[in-house]
């Protein structure tokens, strides 16, 4: 949960007016393309990408200003007929990867990427060689073993199992 | 004067903590009964002293002494009591306090409820749990010490945030901490079994109750803090894979997986390393979480205050348990022999692909939660990893579980035959062309919601499959009569699968079926949503007991007389200077009407967000049957009856 400290709520007092004047809900009105198409392209671009001033929103969500920029730019970019890809490449020129809420598998990303499969790889090929390890190690029966089941198999009339 | 007691109390905790992890530690090593002994009553004790320690905070916050720092930093006079008795929990010395008490807590019911273990087992059992209270207690009070006065009170505190200003508050953390520190139960019995070099299938049977209670808790604890999230962030948002989400979710994860394999360890005594193991991870992950969520070197919304020199201190703590935990398995795992042989194709089987797919699925989450960290550390590289990643890498996971749950559910012991499964050949049937139907139905939408539906069928019905199938091959009527006279636990199951499918479904029809509408709306206008015509009749100034709020009123009705009037409302706290919107909801069985008031505009009218979630409340639904489920299988009478009942040595079991 977020907790303020007292210096900060102090701070944030101070600050009451500049807050005074953040929108509250993220998207407003006067962003929204005409064109549903490019409107919906818009949006699940504008998911994948990092609010960089906020904790973990996506600019989608974020009320902040820098936000509600990027939104118009990524918007504009839209309209311009980039296609998606060039759309966030042109964000990621300009704001670095730390936007990119789904890191690029390249690089040392590879390694977040495969993490995944390579594990389940793994695990599987674990769980199936002690498996087998158990299955061989199904040691047949002693002697004594041997000679009290034939006791007990002649008790039930010979009947198997 | 009682804040002083409090504190004193918890001292006196702390030291009665390290009796109960010496003292019967010693006595169960040297074989000394009344060394033994002074398990439960230190339990008892421990819990007694840091409930006294917690009533005096409690005390202090209801009453607003504001010459506690604490209680300044996070209470007004003016916030309404409830948030005055939760806020007691709403910052971070205070919800380490609620820790610490549900910790002793536990420890005493094991004390309490503990009477059919072996003398031994229960001693090192509380000794251990002792120990984690120890770690705690210690940390309270020296990083985090909420009895810390002030010399000069001041007259009015700083207030709490209004975000967590919320019944939810209330509800939400110490069902999340019953959760998550309910783990350390388990991590405490995977512990002292391997101390004492043995588990058999009576310990799958008693580790289990406890699993399944915290699993209980963490489950709800979970589903709360998403519901919450739901209803108060303001844009119907529900899962975000906030690290400290992630926190959670990784321990109820490895908890699952627990639950599961202790199954196979009481019933045909195999997976014993495996599931010790678990354990202690289960609870390691918590112990993950604990770190992450107040050590702040991952941001995120939920973060307490933070302060590097705790972060060390969580650490140490981690690296005390998880390390020797883990370093006694090496060393004693050896001692756990298997006895049940089981083929490919069996119960068991199926519960090793259970266990795998939910420990790499956390470990996936994990790799994920720390990747920016590492990506820094080592490669300087400063990313993000959010929602797309692991909407992408952590479904699979999830649809492989769903499609192999019915399958594996009905698969015999040891060595399975196919004619059970016969059975879910219609389910399977059925699933598909209802997913199929409804994907021929949408057009242009992504394949995600016929997908959820199908899976979702296939677990439910697949459940319902399982448990008739429990009532063997006769006509209707006697099966029904057994159907009455079957096990809690074979209810519990089929609860709780099905809760699971609900979840799914619920899951994917909301991402992919929702409908959204943002536009500026005068006073008067109408607009369609859905099949929903909605009009905004006025918006007026509200006073709220320490808020002002601008509250709308929308009437919402469609052509078959459906009608209702929310009231949504953009809520400001002048304390902390903070605006909070709180979304006006209509819930349905079908769908939710989530409505949204924004900004007035310059142009006149206000800016209105209005979403139709598509059966919204199945999600939750889903999760509390999941929790129901376990419930059942915890009221089980063998649970209780057979609990006591240790096999001798050398009969194998079943």
């Amino acid at each position: 949960m977020t907790r303020r400290g007292g210096a900060v709520g102090r701070a944030a007092l101070v600050l009451t007016a500049a807050l005074l004047a953040t929108p509250v809900v993220a998207v407003q009105p006067d962003e929204v393309l005409a064109d549903p198409g490019l409107e919906a392209r818009a949006r699940a671009i504008s998911r994948e990408i990092r609010c960089p001033v906020c904790q973990g929103e996506s600019i989608d969500e974020s009320t902040a200003a820098i936000s509600r920029d990027l939104r118009l730019i990524i918007r504009e970019r839209v309209l311009a007929g980039d296609s998606d890809a060039e759309v966030t490449a042109f964000v990621v020129a300009r704001y670095g990867e730390f936007v990119l809420f789904r890191p690029a598998p390249q690089g040392s990303n590879l390694i977040l990427w495969a993490a995944g499969p390579l594990m389940l790889l793994a695990a599987v090929a674990v769980a199936l060689a002690s498996l087998r390890r158990r299955g061989a190690a199904d040691v047949p029966l002693t002697e004594a073993e041997t000679a009290r089941l034939a006791e007990l198999l002649d008790r039930k009339g010979g009947r198997p199992l | 004067m009682m804040v002083e007691l409090g504190h004193f109390a918890l001292i006196l905790a702390l030291c009665v903590a390290a009796v109960q992890v010496m003292l019967p530690l010693w006595g169960a090593q040297t074989g000394n009964r009344a060394l033994m002994a002074v398990a439960e009553p230190a339990a008892m004790l421990q819990f007694a002293l840091v409930g006294f320690a917690f009533a005096a905070l409690v005390q202090a916050f209801m009453g607003s002494d504001f010459s506690l720092l604490v209680v300044v930093q996070n209470s007004h006079t003016l916030k309404p009591a409830l948030y005055k008795f939760a806020g007691t929990w709403g910052n971070h010395e205070g919800s380490l306090l609620l820790w610490v008490l549900i910790l002793a807590l536990f420890g005493a019911c094991a004390a309490a409820f503990g009477g059919n273990l072996p003398q031994a087992l229960r001693a090192r059992v509380l000794a251990v749990q002792g120990a984690v209270g120890v770690a705690f207690l210690l940390f309270l009070l020296l990083t985090s010490n909420p009895f810390v006065r002030l010399d000069i009170p001041p007259l009015e505190g700083g207030d709490l945030n209004p975000l967590l200003q919320d019944p939810g508050l209330a509800f939400h953390p110490p069902f999340l901490y019953l959760g998550y520190v309910g783990l350390s139960m388990a991590f405490s019995f995977a512990v002292a079994a391997l101390i004492e070099g043995r588990v058999d299938a009576a310990w799958g049977r008693w580790v289990r109750p406890w699993t399944l209670a915290a699993w209980i808790f963490l489950t709800i604890g979970i589903a709360m803090g998403s519901w919450w999230a739901y209803y108060e962030l303001g844009w119907g948002g529900f899962w975000f894979w906030d690290p400290v989400e992630n926190a959670s979710f990784m321990p109820w994860l490895f908890a699952t997986a627990l639950l599961h394999s202790a199954i196979v360890v009481e019933k045909r005594e195999s997976l014993k390393a495996w599931s010790i193991l678990l354990a202690i991870i289960a609870f390691g992950f918590s112990l993950i979480g604990t770190f992450i969520v107040r050590s702040g070197v991952l941001t995120s919304v939920h973060a307490f205050a933070n302060d590097p020199e705790r972060g060390v201190f969580i650490l140490l703590i981690l690296g005390v348990f998880m390390g020797g935990g883990l370093a006694l398995f090496a060393w004693r795992a050896g001692a756990l022999e298997a006895k049940g042989l089981f083929a490919l194709a069996s119960r068991e089987s199926a519960l090793v692909a259970n266990n795998i797919l939910l420990a790499v699925s956390a470990l996936v989450v994990f790799v994920g939660t720390v990747w920016p960290l590492v990506a820094e550390l080592a490669f300087g590289r400063k990313l993000s990893v959010g929602e797309p990643f692991f909407n992408a890498a952590f479904t699979p996971f999830m649809v492989a579980l769903a499609l192999l749950l019915p399958v594996g559910a009905m698969l015999g012991w040891k060595r399975a035959v196919g004619r059970p499964l016969r059975a879910l050949i219609p389910v399977a049937v059925l699933a598909v062309s209802v997913a199929a139907l409804a994907y021929a139905l949408q057009t242009g939408r992504s394949a995600l919601g016929p997908l959820g539906l199908g899976l979702g069928l296939w677990v439910v019905l697949g459940a319902g499959v399982d448990l008739w199938a429990r009532t063997g091959r006769d006509a209707v009527a006697v099966r029904l009569g057994r159907l009455a006279r079957l096990p809690r636990a074979d209810f519990g199951k089929a609860v709780a699968h099905g809760g699971f499918g609900i979840t799914l479904f619920a899951v994917a029809a909301l991402m992919a079926w929702k409908t959204e509408d943002i536009r500026v709306v005068q006073v008067g206008d109408i607009f369609t949503l859905g099949s929903y015509a909605v009009t905004l009749m006025d918006v007026a100034e509200v006073q709220g007991p320490n808020y002002t709020s601008q509250m709308a009123s929308f009437k919402v009705s469609d052509g078959s007389g459906f009608e209702a009037v929310l009231r949504p409302e953009k809520r400001f706290y002048p304390v902390q200077g903070m605006q909070t919107t709180e979304a006006a909801i209509q819930f349905g069985v079908m769908r939710d009407l989530y409505l949204v008031i924004g900004d007035p505009q310059a142009s006149g009218g206000w800016a209105v967000r209005s979403y139709i979630k598509p059966f919204a409340n199945w999600l939750w639904g889903g999760c509390l049957l999941m929790a129901l489920g376990g419930f059942l299988s915890l009221s089980d009478r063998r649970f209780r009856v057979a609990a006591g009942a240790r096999r001798v040595a050398g009969v194998p079991a079943e």
